[in-house]
């Protein structure tokens, strides 16, 4: 994307309306681009080889017997790079020719460049220990680079898989939209049956619809080859049928205005509440914990979201909040603690809990909020530190335990509604969906009230901010503790589910963590918090709760990593941006077409920055 | 100090009563005396790094003069804070504007009423910009930053005028503008001094400044070495040799 075009090559259509045709000078062009991508796909493909990804992740098949995830971790770098070409070819090459026989040529080329990484790696195995280097790499893997046969199958093999993988993604460029929709589609129905299998298992279950999941599912997991076909079918028959009209209903809604959009909102809103609070009771105990734990963070990644998406600080240390309200709710509610057991309800702790949380919050934040950009960055994360060497240290062990924590929290009591710890994690989730319904509230209110738009204005100039009369180290210090106080609800959750609280359940990872659901979900933007946590917490898992991709726990801060690199270079508005930006940019975009069309008279003598509309 | 027209019986909007202001060691400000009048429109001249911002600063509350006093309306406010300054009528229109980038036209004008709570009060200066200003309606919903740089001066201007202002500080309004804008710019400026409001502004180009302002001082390392009529600091030689570059005509 980088090289430039030479012009003089007679690549690009003339103005003497020269026939679009894949020329040789385009090729010639791109081969270099060709060679480079496959180059980093072949690294990438080592890397992901030697991660020992592919050996772990064989053990959870995605379609019985053809397809498991430890393959499928090896088919995505030659697929994307594929992909990747034949959209390169396409935009740069020239800008109209009809897609073709290149995209394929060249996916396929890429792909087997990309294998070609594998082929070299199976030849290096063969002949080097790289045990002592590299932990982590296992004997397994010459064997599953080489389906069991001997090096040069490897070798050839994936030079072969990688050129046809390659080609399926140069093919896809090639593909109208209704085809490419309809395979796309497919592909994430099998994708999605095989990563939802535990969910759907469990769900069918409840539902005495056991029948159904033995049909689709192998006996050791898995998607049924026949079933991924009938369900592929199924979908891209689907996909065809509705041609689209799913966009279409989304856009509609999307371009909804004022009291209509309203409705709409308030629909989809008592519609996902109400498929919340039906789910769970045909849901066995998986489920119920899985969705807890995506609630928990929800309500994590709301308060981090106020203090970093609204307010624009920083919080690298967000769990010492986390840690209060676990810690205090525990030594508040349990009999075992040890110097003060006072033994409250937990909702009267509750009240305490968020009155000393928001008081750790203000103790923290009033340093803290002194500084700008990096250093407060630094400063955060250092107090996130502190607090849980606080928790871990001899010195305040009478008070808190010190590493052996405090056990035998009684678990949480609301007007009969009792969740013991962990022995109903249905209850739990519906005492953690409450709280995410109370504090997705407060964020959406707060976002529209003064001073939510007060912790913009900071976000964007805390100077001039300030010269509007806004009180910025008031308003940053209540976001601080607004943030502290969101958070101490999922803390004190937390302890009542867990039944324990030990310092090493507050490492400096849940901060980071919570800050990537923020940014993966779209900072700023309430839904997107949600997604990010379902994604994120759901799928892959937490620092220490399992995901529906359990087999990825290992590897979950490499991809957490991957993912966030994409983000940043692919959307970096986040998975789900803030509602009221994309509208405004929708709105932008709309007025700016109108004004191309000349249908806004305009009287540019500023002599701004508009370009001037084309001849 | 500078004396009103109709003698000294008045008192000052805004005055600075020989206001020191340091940043750590740096003496900013040295001994500085300056006294706007209400409706009249005066300007602050003077070069890079003489102490124009920081004179706005200190006007503002956002720095503390170490001795000195600055007077709002014959009260000593060295100790309120910028609300309070604020929510009495001083406002002022940054450098470079410096619009709120990721908001809506519409946030930033909100902002600029920040400290008000006269709902209706608020909506009729709304309309009241949106007259000055028929350009800023049009672009309501779109993102500060996205607009032109006319446009984005309209903006800043309109959300200082939602802060319902007494005495308006503008910080460089020729800065970083295209030169037909800068004109524009002024005549803006004027139009607004013409329905009734008090403004200081602080000025590199110092030609362009006095052909529109009453009276004027020039700040040089921090000190007044200049305070007279704007026809005066015209035809003043130093003024015409360090500023107007026409040291020969």
């Amino acid at each position: 994307m980088t090289a430039t075009l030479p012009p003089e090559t007679g690549a690009v259509g003339g103005p003497d309306g020269m026939p679009l045709a894949p020329s040789r000078p385009v090729l010639a062009q791109d081969w270099r681009r060709l060679v480079r991508m496959g180059a980093v796909g072949a690294v990438a493909q080592i890397f992901i080889a030697l991660s020992n990804m592919p050996v772990r992740l064989d053990e959870r098949v995605v379609v019985k017997p053809v397809l498991s995830l430890g393959y499928l971790t090896l088919l995505i770098v030659p697929f994307a790079a594929g992909y990747r070409v034949g959209h390169q070819i396409k935009r740069e090459g020239m800008p109209q020719y009809a897609a073709g026989a290149h995209e394929v040529a060249g996916g396929a080329a890429c792909g087997a460049l990309v294998g070609g990484g594998l082929s070299l790696l199976a030849v290096l195995l063969a002949n080097f220990d790289l045990r002592e280097p590299l932990v982590n790499w296992s004997p397994m893997l010459a064997e599953l680079l080489a389906f069991g046969n001997a090096t040069w199958f490897a070798v050839v093999i994936w030079l072969l898989i990688g050129a046809a993988i390659g080609a399926v993604g140069g093919i896809l460029r090639t593909l109208g939209p209704r085809t490419s929709r309809a395979v796309v589609t497919m592909a994430l129905a099998v994708a999605g049956a095989a990563v939802l299998e535990p969910l759907v298992v469990d769900l069918a279950e409840g539902m005495r619809l056991e029948a159904l999941t033995d049909r689709l599912y192998a006996r050791r997991g898995g998607v049924n080859w026949t079933s991924a076909l009938g369900l592929a079918a199924a979908s891209g028959v689907l996909a065809v049928l509705a041609r689209g009209r799913v966009r279409q209903a989304r856009d509609h809604i999307a371009s909804l205005e004022g009291a209509r959009r309203n409705r709409a909102n308030l629909g989809l809103i008592l519609l996902t509440g109400a498929a919340l609070i039906i789910l769970p009771l045909f849901a066995g105990k998986l489920t119920n914990e899985l969705l807890a734990n995506v609630g928990l963070f929800v309500l994590l990644a709301l308060g981090l979201n106020v203090v970093v998406g609204l307010a624009g600080i920083l919080d690298l240390g967000y769990v010492a909040f986390f840690a209060v309200g676990s810690y205090s709710a525990a030594v508040l509610t349990a009999a075992t603690s040890p110097r003060i057991n006072p033994e409250m309800p937990w909702l009267v702790a509750l009240i305490v809990v968020v009155i000393i949380t928001g008081l750790v919050g203000l103790f923290i934040g009033a340093p803290v909020i002194r500084m700008r950009g990096d250093y407060l960055a630094i400063v955060t994360l250092g107090f996130g530190e502190i607090i849980r060497l606080i928790f871990l240290s001899d010195w305040l062990s009478g008070w808190f335990g010190g590493s052996q924590g405090i056990t035998k929290i009684p678990g949480a009591g609301i007007f009969g509604l009792t969740s013991v710890a962990g022995t109903d994690p249905r209850r739990v989730f519906y005492l953690v969906l409450a709280f995410c319904a109370i504090a997705i509230y407060v964020s959406w209110r707060l976002e529209r009230s003064r001073l939510g738009r007060a912790w913009m204005a900071v976000r964007e100039d805390e100077t001039v901010a300030e010269a509007m009369g806004i009180n910025t180290v008031n308003v940053k210090l209540l976001a601080f503790v607004v943030g502290a106080i969101l958070g101490s609800f999922s803390g004190a959750i937390f302890s009542a589910k867990v039944g324990s609280v030990f310092p090493n359940s507050f490492l400096i990872l849940v901060s980071i963590v919570i800050l990537v659901v923020v940014i993966f979900g779209g900072m700023g933007s309430i839904v997107g918090v949600i997604a990010g946590s379902a994604v994120l917490i759901g799928v892959l898992g937490g620092p220490k709760q399992p995901g529906l991709l359990a087999e990825f726990s290992e590897f979950k801060l490499l991809i957490y990593g991957a993912l966030l690199i994409w983000m940043m270079l692919a959307r970096p508005e986040g998975l789900i941006p803030s509602v009221r930006r994309s509208r405004e940019l929708h709105q932008e975009e709309m007025a700016q077409d109108a004004w191309l069309r000349g249908q806004v008279e305009d009287d540019d003598s500023d002599g701004g920055t508009h370009a001037a509309p084309a001849t | 100090m500078s004396t009103d027209q109709d003698g000294a019986a008045v008192t000052p909007l805004l005055e600075m009563r020989s206001v020191n202001a340091h940043y750590g060691a740096v003496h900013a400000l040295r001994d500085v005396d300056l006294a706007i009048y209400g409706g009249e429109l005066v300007c602050l001249l003077g070069g890079n790094a003489s102490g124009k911002s920081t004179t706005l600063k200190t006007l503002l509350g956002m720095l503390k003069p170490t001795t000195g006093e600055v007077v709002l309306d014959g009260e000593v406010v060295n100790d309120k804070p910028t609300s309070y300054r604020v929510a009495r009528g001083v406002t002022m229109v940054p450098e470079n504007r410096r619009l709120f980038k990721r908001l809506s036209v519409r946030e930033n004008l909100d902002l600029g009423a920040y400290l008000r709570s006269d709902t209706d009060d608020i909506a009729a200066d709304l309309e009241r910009v949106f007259e000055l200003f028929p350009r800023v309606k049009e672009r309501l919903n779109q993102k500060a930053g996205t607009l032109s740089g006319g446009e984005q001066q309209m903006v800043a201007m309109g959300r200082a005028l939602m802060a319902k202002p007494r005495v308006l500080l503008m910080d460089e309004p020729s800065m970083g503008l295209a030169p037909a804008l800068v004109q524009q710019n002024f005549e803006l400026i004027q139009q607004i001094h013409e329905a009734g409001l008090t403004v200081f502004m602080v000025e590199q180009n110092a030609n362009m400044a006095l052909s529109i302002a009453d009276r004027g001082w020039v700040l040089q390392t921090g000190r007044v070495v200049l305070d007279d009529t704007a026809e005066n600091l015209l035809a003043h030689p130093d003024l015409r040799a360090s500023y107007l570059g026409q040291a020969d005509t």
